[in-house]
């Protein structure tokens, strides 16, 4: 199993190194929205003193510096590539080799990631220096980040391959898409850091999954967490990943039969 | 039949398809109560194909080649009806079953558009868990058998229709399956392209006994490759046997190709296909074919005579027309 991470992860390197300037030019896009919540965020921390909810300027700085990387290892395969892979029978190809497709999307979208985090590097530093960030992690922080933002990626792979198989279904899924997204944009810390969140929508937050894909990998390098809190994170992280595999394997099954029985 | 490679038995198809006529009213209508329609696209289909064997899959647009391929190959559930493949139940796609067949479909893509094929086909290595030394003797055999060796490293986006077909089998192939479902392997290639794609398949076959289902609309592929055809029409086998006994049994007429010693009109003998001053090809009734014959050689100044079977393609036709 390790040869088809390893192979189809360079493959995926191999393909997206061929689309260099998109991906770059996609990345540059990508920094819109971070800035857009920088600076507004900033703009009311100098209006009330200096800091929102003991967040300075420089603190939003790094939470949404390290939000960018956060936001390229979530991208996974979504829904409305599903809706494209069965339409173009690529589904039919992948049901006939002898491993799940699964492993391939994890596979193929983890080497995707190496492509990412080298083009993410300059963007990073040229955001440090437009929007000087207050950044003092520990080498455990450091460590936590490092594990947490894969675990982030797995989490959200398993819920959009959830929302994907809906696909197997019905053919127009958008909606129900644009409701997931709209409740992780809300509640995952994307929008805005955990801790600016009402006391009820903090609570609600801590029962889903979306926080751990985007909230808890921020802070783990530039929030104020404990080690505790640090290692309670990634066992929450776990959990979901767990969550989601069992979901994902129970859909798959009955999407799979569903598949065959209508045509592929 | 025990040792069957492919066995299967009143294998069928039903696919639920939904209706509604057209206009507002019915649309509106359909959102309470929607129609569907029983479509049976295989209709109890039953043959036996031993090991090594290569079979022609013949029948119209919508026969049911494709679904029986399909079940054959594990992407579909039969509605009811036994399949066998290698023993194996396709429908349950054990892996142990996936490492041993492949499905190659017009419109399939295994191959990377932006890398060379080379890539490509070190991901179906790992896919398929080949030994590397295996793989490089069988990706290097079958590079030079389609002879791609010289394109081998271009983007696949770079190559022609031909050649991604080229590869696209290579690809299918490198994990040695036994048992081959080609649908329509050389739609849209040119003659040149169609022969090296043959030629491969039967190199292919010969040198792993391999079992092959092959569906072509090209007459000629199936005249190449194949000693026996089943012919499927809406969902059913009309006929299973050699190639040869199609023409004996769906052939109305024979072909009378006369060479006079000077012209004359034989359209009283039966219908003229061609005439080419002397040379005329006549179509007779098959019960008629040695009558007129007969008539022929005693009525006109015959130089010669020959009796032929009409082409495949005109008895396929014949076949679908019953």
């Amino acid at each position: 199993m390790f040869d088809l991470y390893w192979t189809t992860a360079r493959t995926a390197v191999m393909v997206q190194l061929q689309y260099r300037m998109a991906n770059y030019f996609y990345m540059i896009g990508m920094i819109a929205e971070p800035i857009i919540y920088l600076v507004v965020w900033s703009t009311i921390a100098a209006a009330q003193g200096g800091e929102v909810g003991g967040y300075t300027p420089g603190a939003f700085a790094a939470y949404y510096i390290v939000w960018t990387l956060v936001r390229n290892m979530n991208i996974v395969f979504t829904p409305y590539g599903w809706e494209w892979r069965i339409k173009h029978g690529e589904l039919s190809a992948a049901l006939l080799r002898p491993v799940h497709p699964l492993h391939f999307d994890i596979a193929y979208f983890a080497g995707w990631k190496f492509v990412v985090i080298l083009l993410w590097l300059p963007l990073a530093g040229l955001l440090a220096l437009l929007f000087p960030p207050t950044l003092h992690p520990t080498w455990l922080e450091v460590v936590v980040f490092c594990v947490a933002i894969w675990g982030a990626y797995l989490i959200r792979t398993m819920f959009l391959w959830l929302l994907g198989m809906v696909t197997f279904w019905t053919t127009r899924v958008s909606a129900l898409y644009e409701l997931y997204f709209a409740c992780e944009l809300l509640l995952s810390g994307r929008l805005v850091p955990m801790a600016l969140l009402p006391a009820w929508a903090r609570e609600l937050a801590w029962f889903l999954p979306f926080q751990w894909t985007f909230g808890f990998p921020i802070e783990a390098l530039v929030g104020q967490l404990t080690p505790h809190e640090l290692l309670l994170g990634l066992a929450m992280q776990l959990l979901w990943i767990l969550v989601g595999l069992g979901l994902v394997q129970l859909v798959w099954r009955a999407g799979v039969r569903r598949y065959g029985a209508v045509g592929g | 039949m025990a040792d069957a490679a492919i066995s299967v038995a009143e294998l069928r198809k039903i696919y639920q398809v939904p209706e509604r006529e057209a206009g507002l009213r019915a649309a509106l209508r359909s959102l309470v109560r929607r129609r569907v329609r029983e479509v049976p696209a295989v209709a109890g289909v039953s043959f036996t194909i031993a090991p090594g064997e290569i079979v022609g899959f013949l029948g119209p647009n919508g026969a049911g080649k494709t679904t029986t391929l399909k079940m054959l190959a594990g992407l579909l559930h039969p509605t009811d009806g036994e399949a066998r493949v290698l023993g194996y139940q396709p429908y349950r796609r054990d892996y142990a079953y996936l490492r041993q067949m492949t499905l190659v479909m017009g419109n399939r893509n295994q191959l990377q558009w932006d890398l060379p094929a080379l890539d490509s086909f070190e991901l179906q290595r790992a896919i398929y868990r080949i030994p590397q030394t295996e793989f490089r003797a069988t990706r290097d055999a079958f590079i030079d058998l389609m002879d791609v060796g010289a394109i081998v490293s271009k983007p696949v986006r770079n190559l022609s229709l031909g050649e991604r077909m080229k590869m696209e089998i290579i690809g299918a192939l490198l994990h040695r399956p036994k048992i081959l479902f080609l649908d329509e392997p050389t739609i849209g290639l040119d003659v040149t392209m169609q022969r090296r794609i043959r030629s491969f398949i039967a190199a292919y076959n010969q040198r792993y006994a391999a079992t092959v289902m092959l569906t072509s609309h090209y007459m000629a592929d199936v005249e190449a490759l194949c000693q026996r055809v089943i012919v499927i029409h809406h969902g059913r086998v009309r006929y299973d046997g050699p190639l040869a006994g199609l023409v004996d049994r769906f052939a109305a007429y024979r072909q009378l190709e006369v060479s006079l010693a000077e012209p004359a009109d034989l359209s009283h003998y039966g219908e003229v296909v061609a005439a080419n001053g002397v040379h005329v090809t006549l179509r007779v009734a098959k019960a008629e074919a040695s009558r007129v014959s007969a008539r022929l050689l005693n009525e006109q100044a015959v130089a010669d005579l020959t009796i032929e079977e009409p082409p495949i393609d005109d008895v396929i036709e014949q076949v679908f027309a019953t």
